[in-house]
């Protein structure tokens, strides 16, 4: 009997939920659409609330039309339509064709920045029930952002159907955030509408629960403050794991930078002060080659890294081998003066480059697959730095394997050990030195093309980078690739690391300070060469 | 051998003096006719070559500085720049503390970048400046004390040739970075300027300018002098030693360090007067002193002139000084910077014993040839000892 009654209830309540549904939902557009016609803000907010709340298929058509201003009036005939690009009109609420001229008085429905918010709210709710997948993630976001309560609804049906995961969880932290926002939510809802919203650990979820401890209960207060912690944690985590890219990004950089320097100070004990103008020189030749592609075929822009990185390795090291037969080789034994005189080639280079280019920067261009950036976990990676890494490692693999494997590397690393023991089981020193040098600025010019990507193409590029390379062929110790491979990323690393708390100037004061400290340490930096020939 | 070495030093003696006689003569002379000359007489000196003679006493001296440390030590400091500047900073702070209520936003006490930061009060280190014996201590101790606790580390844990020269560039790139900064309260990008007057004349004036020059002048002939005592007693043999073996040095039995922290130091401090007398007569002292590049532009003046020799380094601070004014000012502007890297070219390859040095090794030749001459079959007497790594 009871059974019977409380089914009777329901059944009745059922009813009548579905009548009053039905009655909205029949009534609802047309009552809803005539709030259109008013051309009053007020009266049109109202409208865009009833349109969405219609539930009636032509909603998301009729809004969206609103968004992008096609949405027009007629007060006169109390009528709204859509009038697509090519000026047609259709009734808004049927989609049926005008028939007939359109009527006189004929306006569009105008919307403020208020109403574009209540527009992608609405929207946003709208296609929470959309067939497309990812056009319900979208919305489950957009609501999250814009928390508007009257979404609640439609997102908890959403919920129920949902099948594909990613989206499920966007939509729950929707849900989560509204009943965060909105009065009568009971204690227990919003306990686990906190465990959501914590689970999503970002800024967004941050700003989502630090007003919350203030004004609700004490047990809701204490576990927003624990998902407030543990977000703070977790983004310190990530924080410090976007340092640690930066820093091998950086690292990266300062590997290509100074590698060339490394080889030639080690084999010869040249300290090559235009060795920055070097890896200048490699970035003008990927301008050119950029050019000369734009100019004749467009269409492999997307190589023109492929072809200028083998070319800026001849050119510079060409300009390299050049330099060392006509000016270096005159200067053996005297490193000091070797110093001065590259210096003064560097002058040279620099302003040969500023007279024949000018002195503005040159616009490099990224090729399709080095722009853009993809996030992991909490950090966002760009392309152009990823391969940079890359193509840094590889660079660095290919000298270790031409050191280790060849015979060129074998000679190469005799002369580096003991030029004189070298010289006497036949190796022809001066012919080795001067393809090293070739080799060292090849590389800078390498670095160029690399550093076109992410730096100003001008004639000063190369003065950016010679004190940190210096820098890191000090710390890594001289004669040794590996003594330079961890400078470089040591270095970047805990250049980034100091950052945040220094500032990048102090950070890199600090840096040059602890260098200085270092070399007392360790005057041959960390690698250093052991043997009687080291010290001549 | 004996009276050969005797003829030797009389000789050097005489070109000392000449040096000197020449240098206290255009000290008296060029201010002179500056401010007793009519202005259309030829003998006339403009109040701009004034100036500009009167910043090249100031490299001057800081060429002195370094031929000191590189030409008898065989220290390359590419960081030299950065005592200049820093005196040059000393003395700057003393300026501006001269300006008082004159300044653009008339605070007694706080210069006008401070009000302009809205800084409230002097920082500390600031603190005395106002006394112009205060602002000399300092001309001379702050460089002297950066050199003393840099060279302190370097030379003790032996950091020597390219290594030690790399080091001083990056301390002179460190402090450009730190003076570039706002809060470090230097006056950032635009440093110290707008100067009014010192000890109460006016900057601008004509009759201070003659005496800064004046005053120029003959702190370079004291500059010369104390490098010439030093070089030319024992400790300055041992410096020579430890320029051309520093190792053998060594091991006879001398501390290298602490000769070479000794020279280091006062080199340092010579520097630092020099930037302290120049910027009253340029008006203005700015990061950009501490660039890199500055310190190794004063590194080829002594090279063209002649390092190990300091009437060559005083000599090709001026030249190349007086080169770079002529050709910056004309239609060769752009080519400038060619020219000053083939002269850093040129002169390693070609002249690497510089102007002067080149003089005396001719000179020195010459004699040697008439003697073997006149001594048919009595050797050669072993050449003079050149400048070595």
């Amino acid at each position: 009997m009871r059974f019977g009654r409380a089914l009777l209830v329901a059944l009745a309540l059922a009813y009548g939920f579905a009548v009053g549904c039905a009655t909205v939902h029949a009534a609802g557009l047309d009552e809803a659409i005539a709030h259109f016609t008013t051309d009053d803000f007020d009266e049109t907010l109202t409208g865009i609330k009833e349109v969405a709340a219609s539930g009636n298929p032509r909603a998301e058509i009729i809004i969206g039309a609103l968004q992008t201003g096609q949405l027009m009036f007629s007060a006169e005939r109390k009528a709204v339509y859509i009038q697509d690009s090519a000026g047609k009109l259709t009734d808004a609420a049927t989609g049926e064709p005008v028939a007939g001229a359109p009527p006189a008085d004929l306006d569009t429905v105008n919307i403020n920045n208020r109403l574009r918010g209540a527009i992608a709210a609405a929207l946003g709710q709208l296609t929470l029930l959309s067939n497309d997948p990812q056009k319900r993630y979208e919305a489950a976001q957009a609501v999250f952002k814009s928390r508007a309560a009257a979404a609640l609804r439609t997102l908890e049906t959403a919920i129920a159907k949902e099948t594909d995961s990613r989206t499920k969880v966007e939509l729950e932290l929707a849900r989560a955030a509204i009943l965060l926002n909105i009065a009568g939510t009971s204690d227990a809802d919003k306990l686990a509408a906190i465990a959501i919203v914590g689970d999503r650990g970002d800024q967004e979820a941050l700003a989502l629960l630090a007003d919350i401890p203030a004004r609700e209960s004490p047990t809701v207060a204490r576990a927003a403050i624990d998902a407030i912690n543990a977000i703070q944690t977790r983004l310190r985590e990530w924080e410090a794991v976007q340092d640690a890219w930066y820093g091998i990004s950086l690292g990266s950089v300062l590997l290509l930078a100074a590698i060339g320097l490394a080889i030639t100070f080690g084999v010869m004990g040249v300290i090559n002060m235009a060795h920055g103008e070097m890896v200048m020189l490699g970035a003008y030749v990927t301008f050119v080659v950029q050019e000369v592609i734009r100019r004749y075929d467009p269409a492999l822009f997307d190589y023109s890294l492929a072809a200028a990185a083998p070319l800026a390795f001849l050119f510079s090291g060409s300009v390299g081998i050049l330099i060392e037969r006509t000016i270096i080789r005159f200067l053996y034994g005297r490193p000091l003066e070797t110093l001065l005189a590259t210096w003064g080639l560097s002058l040279i280079l620099q302003q040969a480059v500023r007279t024949g280019f000018g002195p503005t920067n040159k616009e490099v261009g990224n090729p399709a697959f080095m722009s853009g950036a993809f996030d992991v976990g909490g950090i966002t990676i760009t392309y152009n730095r990823l391969w940079i890494v890359c193509f840094a490692l590889a660079v660095f693999v290919a000298l270790i394997a031409l050191l280790r494997l060849t015979r060129f590397g074998l000679e190469m690393r005799a002369v580096t050990q003991n030029r004189a023991m070298a010289a006497s089981m036949g190796i022809r020193t001066s012919r080795i030195d001067a393809l090293t040098f070739g080799l060292g600025s090849g590389i800078a010019g390498m670095a160029g093309v690399a550093l076109s990507q992410i730096d100003n193409v001008s004639p000063n590029l190369g003065q950016g980078y010679i004190i940190d390379s210096f820098m890191v062929v000090v710390f890594g110790g001289v004669g040794n690739l590996w003594g330079t491979f961890v400078g470089s990323f040591v270095l970047g690393i805990a250049n980034k690391f100091l950052e945040p708390y220094a500032g990048a100037v102090l950070g890199k004061i600090a840096i040059l300070v602890l260098i200085i400290v270092f070399i007392q340490k360790r005057p041959r930096g960390l690698f250093a060469l052991r043997g009687r020939a080291v010290e001549a | 051998m004996g009276a050969s070495s005797h003829i030797l030093i009389r000789s050097l003696d005489r070109s000392a003096a000449i040096f000197l006689i020449a240098v206290g003569s255009i000290a008296i002379a060029v201010p002179m006719l500056n401010l007793y000359a009519p202005p259309t007489s030829a003998i006339h000196v403009s109040t701009y070559l004034v100036a500009l003679f009167g910043k090249y006493a100031c490299y001057a001296i800081l060429a002195l500085s370094i031929d000191l440390i590189w030409g008898y030590c065989g220290i390359l400091s590419l960081g030299h720049g950065a005592f200049f500047a820093l005196g040059g900073y000393a003395m700057g702070m003393y300026l501006m503390r001269q300006i008082g209520t004159r300044g653009v936003y008339a605070d007694p006490i706080l210069p006008d970048f401070m009000v302009f930061l809205n800084w409230k009060e002097l920082p500390v280190y600031w603190y005395g400046f106002q006394h112009l014996s205060y602002a000399a201590l300092m001309v001379v101790l702050v460089p002297g004390m950066l050199a003393f606790i840099f060279g302190w580390f370097a030379f003790r844990s032996r950091v020597s040739g390219v290594y030690l020269s790399i080091i001083t560039q990056a301390l002179t790139y460190a402090l450009m970075l730190g003076f570039f900064r706002n809060n470090f309260g230097f006056g950032g990008n635009n440093g110290l300027t707008d100067f009014k007057d010192i000890l109460g004349f006016d900057v601008r004036s004509e009759a201070t300018r003659a005496a800064l020059f004046s005053i120029s002048g003959v702190t370079l002939m004291i500059g010369f002098l104390v490098c010439r005592a030093i070089v030319t007693s024992k400790f300055g043999k041992v410096l020579i030693a430890i320029r051309d073996a520093e190792a053998r040095t060594r091991f006879l039995g001398y501390r290298v360090e602490s000769y070479k922290l000794f020279v280091f130091t006062l080199s340092a401090g010579m520097a630092g007067i020099a930037g302290a007398l120049y910027v009253p007569q340029v008006g203005i002292i700015n990061p950009s002193e501490f660039a890199p590049g500055n310190s190794i532009e004063a590194v080829i003046w002594v090279a063209v002139g002649g390092r190990g020799t300091l009437a060559g380094a005083v000599l090709g601070a001026i030249i190349v000084n007086y080169a770079k004014t002529y050709f910056t000012s004309g239609v060769l502007a752009p080519y400038w910077l060619f020219m000053l890297g083939g002269l850093f070219i040129g002169v390693t390859l070609l002249l690497p014993r510089g102007i002067v040095g080149s003089l005396h090794h001719w000179t020195a030749l010459r004699r040697d040839r008439a003697s073997a001459a006149a001594e048919e079959g009595v050797a050669a007497p072993p050449p003079e000892p050149q400048p070595a790594e």
